[in-house]
């Protein structure tokens, strides 16, 4: 094998300043690669409940617990978070809305968006109960 | 100019003649995603807090079942193509195959799982 020759590389991540854009581009990704994990403990709960009582309550006793919410929490943003990307990507597919200010806007309400829609999804569910 | 033959603009494919199905199919799944994700949340709501009891009776309903397999499939052909695109990208040498086939069988691991568990809710076997 030749030795390894030293060719000048593109520029790469700590080269460029962070931008929002890029921001979202990568949480898009993270957001995807956690919901992978995400949809397991759906399909872990999904047996739980296909087993029998006692451990669908064992399962349940894990994702009521504090940890277990906050994980739950973390989990239904990341959802809204990439069902908002998602859109935005579906968007951009049809070739629409590159222009820089709407790039702009579509990240900012893509973040808004998904806290509030988040808070509100638990909220609502909250208020279902009562 | 036009190089490409009538033939190969009709196949829609390029000197490659494949590799735009996974980027076609991610797009159709995330399209699907977006009834089958407001679905999910809906459910994730109505089970919340629920005994075993009253979440057997909802996980049992036909309508809940049927979406259940549909929003299972769908999604986790969507998670395989995804994280396929993450260690194509991220990942070279001798691990990327092995990661690439543990990416295959976890996911067809979970969906049987998954499908396995809603249709034995859903035909009340528990």
């Amino acid at each position: 094998m030749p030795p390894a020759v030293h060719r000048p590389l593109s520029p790469h991540l700590q080269i460029y300043r962070p931008m929002l854009t890029m921001m979202m581009s990568i949480a898009h990704r993270l957001t995807g690669a956690a919901l992978y994990f995400g949809s397991f403990l759906l399909v872990w709960w999904l047996t739980a409940a296909a087993t029998g009582p006692d451990y669908f309550r064992f399962v349940q006793g894990i994702f009521s617990s504090w940890p277990g919410l906050v994980v739950l929490f973390l989990f239904s943003w990341a959802l809204v978070h990439h069902f908002i990307g998602g859109m935005r990507h579906l968007i951009w597919d049809t070739g629409h809305g590159f222009d820089l200010p709407t790039v702009e806007r579509m990240a900012q309400l893509n973040i808004a968006g998904s806290i509030v829609i988040t808070i509100a999804i638990w909220v609502a569910a909250y208020l279902m109960r009562i | 100019m036009r190089f490409r033959s009538t033939l190969a603009r009709v196949r829609g494919l390029g000197a490659a003649r494949s590799g735009t199905e996974q980027w076609w199919q991610e797009r159709v799944t995330a399209a699907a995603s977006i009834p089958l994700t407001i679905f999910l949340i809906w459910l994730g709501g109505k089970v919340a807090g629920r005994s075993y009891a009253e979440t057997i009776e909802i996980l049992g309903h036909p309508l809940v079942a049927i979406g259940l397999i549909i929003a299972l499939s769908n999604m986790f052909w969507h998670m395989k193509l995804g994280m396929q695109a993450i260690i194509e990208d991220y990942v070279h040498g001798g691990s990327r195959v092995w990661l690439l086939l543990a990416n295959n069988f976890s996911v067809a691991v979970f969906w049987v799982a998954g499908i396995y568990a809603v249709i034995r809710l859903g035909l009340g076997a528990s």
